[in-house]
């Protein structure tokens, strides 16, 4: 072990490309540091655009995207960034990556546009975007930093969209826009009939399933809070 | 590390123009396909009034252009019922419209024309546009060639409540106006009313129909912009209604 470590040093070699460290960047935030349901930040989107998983994951790209980019932006310009007006420049920089996801979905994908509104443009008050801009771009690689923005952007996405499968399941009937309960009623007979809740259409469903979610989390991980 | 003031304003304006130049550049870029994808919005919604959801989501986009340019043509009236031959219906924003007052507005008219028959149109659509709970609504009415029984209609909001008020985008909501009339036995324009609550049978009523369950002022809101739009093509309604009967004869 010795002769190895010595050697390293000798060497100097770059950092693997997903050595240990840089996995747990990505891996950390998926569970155990989860944005959503440990550090409790973009609760706001998680409720307002869960009703349907279609959405949902646009509203997930467009996050993941804005999140790695703006930590990549700001990582990059980490030395330049004069520290006295550093949060005007991130949200400068975050709001413009917002803009550009609004403006290639207004122009490609028009209904989605429409539908997501005015929670795209939200993405800019996002807790998470600034969290990890404040928190680790400012101070570390850009490499790094896209790896962290990645992870803390991929543990918000499976989030919204596991409350999202049940809420469209559940409120809705359906998956993806596939009507799931109407073909499961047509397999067992006419006279049966699967039920839709309209509470989980409603925010209030999204709290709930939400809370689900975290009590199954803790239970598992056994996180309290101090 | 304290930075210069000097520095501090050059960093900040560098970034403006930089970020300033790569917006503009996006929206140069991306400015006529979104205005095709808007007018195609729009194209759909026209149509929505007349034919099926699940009829124009398996259409293509060019299906949608080519459907709406065979079958649909279009004309732009004022209050009282006159032509206003220099403007294109398609270019009317019904939104920015609607702030002038309502004798200062333009107001399109849209033909549903038959398969095949361009001269015969089979039923007259209407824009629409009025206040829902928190937001805009809007919509189109389709009338048919009798000009006073509803053919079909479309809503649409900015910011109803997602599951009460935004019902009114759903199809089933929209279905129960189809065969309601809106005038009277004595040729006054009453509309129809959605009512309070929801799961009573209208069946039987011309100007009734069923609510949304706790969205009773979203649907006041359809009820009030209904009125007041067919009030405005009301000139333009009964001028054809009667132009129709004496052809009938």
């Amino acid at each position: 072990m010795s002769t190895e470590t010595a050697k390293a040093i000798e060497k100097k070699p770059a950092e693997a490309l997903f050595s240990k460290r840089r996995k747990k960047l990505v891996t950390d935030p998926l569970v155990d540091d989860n944005p959503i349901t440990i550090q409790v930040l973009g609760i706001c989107s998680a409720l307002a655009v869960t009703t349907q998983m279609k959405p949902t994951l646009v509203m997930a790209i467009s996050v993941i995207f804005v999140i790695a980019m703006s930590n990549f932006v700001i990582s990059v310009m980490r030395n330049t960034i004069p520290g006295r007006v550093r949060i005007i420049v991130q949200l400068a920089v975050v709001a413009t990556l917002v803009t550009l996801v609004s403006e290639v979905l207004k122009a490609f994908a028009y209904d989605m546009y429409k539908e997501l509104s005015v929670f795209i443009g939200l993405i800019i008050t996002n807790c998470i975007v600034m969290g990890r801009l404040e928190a680790f771009a400012l101070g570390n690689k850009p490499y790094d930093s896209v790896l962290d923005g990645l992870g803390s952007a991929m543990g918000y996405s499976w989030i919204i969209l596991t409350v999202a499968f049940f809420r469209e399941l559940w409120g809705s009937g359906s998956v993806f826009g596939i009507p799931v309960f109407e073909t499961i009623s047509g397999w067992i007979g006419p006279d049966f009939k699967l039920a839709t809740n309209g509470l989980m259409v409603s925010p209030v469903g999204a709290f709930i399933i939400l809370g689900l979610i975290v009590w199954v989390q803790r239970t598992k991980t056994g996180y309290v809070e101090h | 590390m304290q930075q210069s003031n000097t520095y501090i304003i050059v960093f900040s304006a560098v970034l403006t123009i930089v970020l300033g130049l790569l917006l503009s550049g996006t929206s140069q870029v991306l400015g006529p396909m979104q205005q095709e994808a808007i007018a195609l919005d729009k194209k759909k919604q026209i149509l929505g009034a007349v034919v099926s959801a699940e009829e124009i989501d398996a259409m293509s986009p060019a299906q949608i252009n080519e459907f709406y340019a065979k079958r649909i043509s279009s004309t732009v009236v004022d209050i009282n019922g006159n032509e206003i031959s220099s403007v294109e219906a398609e270019k009317v924003e019904i939104a920015k419209d609607y702030k002038k007052p309502a004798d200062k507005r333009q107001y399109p008219v849209f033909m549903f024309h038959a398969e095949g028959q361009p001269d015969a149109v089979e039923s007259y659509i209407f824009p629409l546009y009025g206040a829902g709970l928190w937001d805009a609504i809007w919509g189109y009415l389709a009338l048919e060639t009798d000009m006073n029984t509803i053919a079909g209609i479309t809503l649409a909001h900015a910011g109803e409540t997602p599951g009460l008020g935004a019902r009114i985008t759903e199809g089933g909501v929209q279905e129960r106006y189809i065969g309601k009339k809106i005038f009277d036995e004595s040729g006054e324009l009453v509309a129809v009313q959605m009512q309070k609550g929801e799961g009573k049978d209208y069946s039987g009523e011309e100007h009734k129909v069923d609510g949304m369950s706790g969205a009773t002022i979203t649907g006041t809101g359809v009820n009030n912009m209904l009125k007041a739009y067919l009030g405005h093509y009301e000139t333009y309604i009964k001028s054809k209604s009667s132009s129709q009967a004496v052809a009938g004869l």
